[in-house]
């Protein structure tokens, strides 16, 4: 065999072993606290991953700095209660699969020795990483994954400051019923399509108790595969269906081929209520004006800085980073760091059980957060935020529009769906 | 609904063509080297974003930029055959097996490096629109991606009847030391085979581009199914990597329609389970 020398392979199997180590190496310097990060850096759903690791570093920035901004720690450079240490963030790549999950969860504390975790977008992949921490004892704050069933383990380790699908699902029948209410549009019938992983088919049960609490027909319900190269059988079975409202929670990649497929296929119900992949920063630059009109649940939108000057401010320090307007993604990832961060400030110490302690007494107000919630507190059994509430936000000449609830609207909501055919 | 039928089985054919002309670059490369070319969907991943890049920057429309995809991707080809894979092709049987997987994940990855994971699409390419033809709706880039995936396979399938080079080719794959005895350079017919293979799933990006969103990780799933399909036709078998690529484009979109969009993937995947159950050798294979 001719193909490697020995020395090749000592030169290449050296440089691997050790890049943790350098990585790791220059950040060792100074007073610093360990946080480890879990998110799909690379693989399919790396665009997300980097969206929501520039969030968790925006939120160092702000909490290591000296910023004048409302929100917790902002004023102080670094932990003011631990002599000013600074948070540092150590990264781990889950590339968006549940092993990958468990094992850096794992790794983040036997080899990086960080004191709580944070993460990790999908809900799967939080599932199997929660659990690990939950093992070695290491609080998990999640902020950015949704299936209700994280906060039904009754995990002591385990905290979320995001709403889950299950209120978000009802958000979406709430403003059906609204709609019927206050501008007089009837909806009957609505199809349930979701991706087939722990997200999705936990929205899809959701919706399934909500249909029936709210009293509307569900004439399709359709699960997928996210990463489906086609998606024409699944358009085909509901153009059969013909629903009124489509309930659709998807990734990225299925939202753009799916926001293609219904326009090609000429899918036109009244409207389009969906979740997580069409608010993805990456999708309405792939699919353009064809995203017009799709209704989403959200945190967050810029939108919402008209009621919360907060947002306005830490968008502009986003611009100047980063050279962009901050995504939901970037916003849901951004407000664990202060919620762990306010923790061990609180507890004095690094110690993972004073810690957990220290988040049973969460109690950040609401002007501090970064969204219309009347704060940040958790329920004493679940741990899940008691205060997290969702919003929808419609896509109007390629923005991102809050729409509902009515009071906090920044635009009247586009009902019912304009047909492809009658758009240019 | 019959209309809706009709509309399923015409986007069976749309799609199960251009898994056609992507299984038969991968089973050129395979009957003649026997090496599973794990980096195919990579390539087909590259030759979309090179259709991508002429079309940006240059404004160069994907159905003109074909022959240059299939330039580009000959020639990525030929490099991976002379400076990767031939270096193992005598060394033992895992090593040949790991090095196009190395492949992939280097081009992944310097996908993600160079061009962020971000996803594109091209917005405005010349053939747009949607005609409908009585119920039917049939996306005109689709059609002409279809169309001209077929016209290239039959052209693959004449080169290697009627030309020399192409004459030289089967015989390697027949029997690789009788080649030898009479004359073919092997060596060259290696090259040769894996930069016209590659040159193929080019071609296919290119079409694909058209109307699919383009990111590092676009080729998995193709890949994946090029598999089932040269292994359901009949490894290194042309017309049974066509018939298959054909079939499959059948078997998932109506396995979606009539059973569960959940499983058509695992429909496609226990085809080829079965497959290899019942006739290891495949459905055209020798």
């Amino acid at each position: 065999m001719r193909s490697m020398t020995r020395r090749e392979i000592l030169i290449g199997g050296t440089t691997l072993a050790m890049s943790p180590w350098l990585v790791s190496r220059a950040f060792a310097q100074g007073k610093t606290i360990k946080i480890g990060a879990l998110y799909p850096l690379t693989g399919n759903l790396a665009s997300t991953g980097l969206d929501c690791k520039r969030g968790v570093e925006m939120a160092v920035d702000i909490i290591n700095g000296k910023y004048d901004l409302n929100l917790p720690l902002a004023k102080t450079e670094g932990l003011p209660n631990l002599g000013g240490a600074k948070i540092e963030i150590v990264w781990a790549d889950t590339k968006g699969e549940p092993k990958n999950g468990q094992a850096e969860a794992e790794r983040l504390v036997t080899q990086d020795k960080v004191v709580a975790e944070i993460g990790a977008y999908q809900s799967a992949v939080t599932k199997t990483a929660s659990q690990a921490t939950e093992r070695m004892k290491i609080p998990f704050v999640c902020s950015d994954s949704s299936s209700p069933t994280l906060t039904e383990r009754d995990f002591k380790y385990f905290f979320r400051v995001s709403p889950h699908d299950g209120s978000f699902a009802r958000d979406q029948f709430s403003f059906l019923k609204d709609l019927e209410k206050v501008k007089k549009q009837k909806v009957e019938t609505v199809a349930l399509l979701y991706e087939n992983t722990e997200f999705g088919s936990n929205v899809g049960k959701e919706e399934q108790k909500y249909t029936q609490e709210f009293g509307y027909k569900v004439v399709a319900d359709i699960s997928y595969a996210a990463n489906a190269t086609d998606v024409t059988s699944e358009v085909g079975r509901l153009i059969k269906a013909n629903p009124d409202v489509l309930m659709h929670a998807s990734y990225i990649t299925d939202a753009i081929l799916f926001t293609k497929t219904f326009k090609e296929m000429g899918f036109n119900p009244k409207g389009f209520v969906t979740m997580a992949g069409y608010i993805e920063p990456g999708y309405l630059p792939a699919v353009k004006a064809d995203g017009d009109y799709m209704i989403i649940r959200s945190t967050f939108a810029l939108d919402l800085a008209k009621t919360k000057p907060l947002i306005a401010k830490v968008n502009e320090l986003y611009k100047k980073k980063y050279g962009m307007d901050m995504s939901e993604n970037a916003s849901r990832s951004f407000t664990a760091p202060f919620v762990v961060a306010d923790a061990i400030n609180r507890a004095k110490t690094t110690d993972p059980e004073a810690i957990v302690k220290a988040l049973q007494g969460t109690n950040i107000p609401g002007d501090q957060v970064l969204y219309p919630w009347r704060g940040i507190k958790f329920d004493p059994k679940s741990q899940q935020n008691i205060y997290a509430t969702g919003t929808l936000v419609q896509i109007q000449d390629e923005q991102y529009v809050t729409v509902w609830p009515f009071e906090a609207a920044a635009k009247d909501v586009v009902w019912p769906f304009p047909a492809w055919r009658s758009r240019k | 609904m019959a209309d809706q039928l009709m509309q399923q089985l015409v986007n069976s054919l749309l799609i199960g063509s251009v898994y056609a002309l992507v299984a038969i670059g991968l089973t050129l490369i395979w009957g003649v080297m026997n090496i599973i070319n794990f980096a195919h969907g990579d390539f087909l991943m590259v030759g979309m974003f090179v259709a991508f890049w002429f079309y940006t920057l240059f404004g160069v429309d994907p159905i003109f930029s074909i022959p240059i995809c299939a330039a580009v991707l000959f020639l990525l080809g030929l490099v991976i055959y002379r400076y990767i894979v031939s270096k193992v092709m005598t060394g033992p049987i895992l090593a040949q097996l790991v090095v196009t997987f190395g492949v992939s994940i280097f081009l992944a990855n310097l996908a993600v490096m160079l061009w962020t994971p971000d996803f594109r699409l091209i917005d405005k390419p010349l053939l747009s629109g949607t005609w409908t033809l009585g119920a039917v709706q049939l996306s005109v880039p689709k059609f002409a991606a279809s169309v001209g995936s077929v016209l290239v396979s039959a052209a693959v399938f004449l080169f290697l009847r009627k030309t020399k080079t192409g004459k030289a080719i089967l015989a390697v794959e027949m029997n690789r030391e009788s080649a030898l005895l009479v004359g073919i350079n092997t060596e060259r017919i290696n090259s040769l085979s894996f930069g016209l293979g590659s040159a193929l799933v080019g071609i296919a990006g290119a079409f694909l581009s058209m109307y699919y969103y383009i990111y590092p990780q676009v080729g998995g799933l193709f890949g994946l199914i090029s598999f089932c399909i040269v292994a359901f036709g009949g490894f290194g078998s042309i017309e049974g990597a066509f018939i298959a690529g054909i079939l499959i484009g059948f078997v998932q979109t109506l396995g979606g329609y009539f059973f569960d969009p959940a499983y058509k993937y695992a429909i496609v995947f226990m085809v080829y389970l079965i497959t290899v159950w019942i006739r290891p050798q495949g459905l055209l294979g020798g």
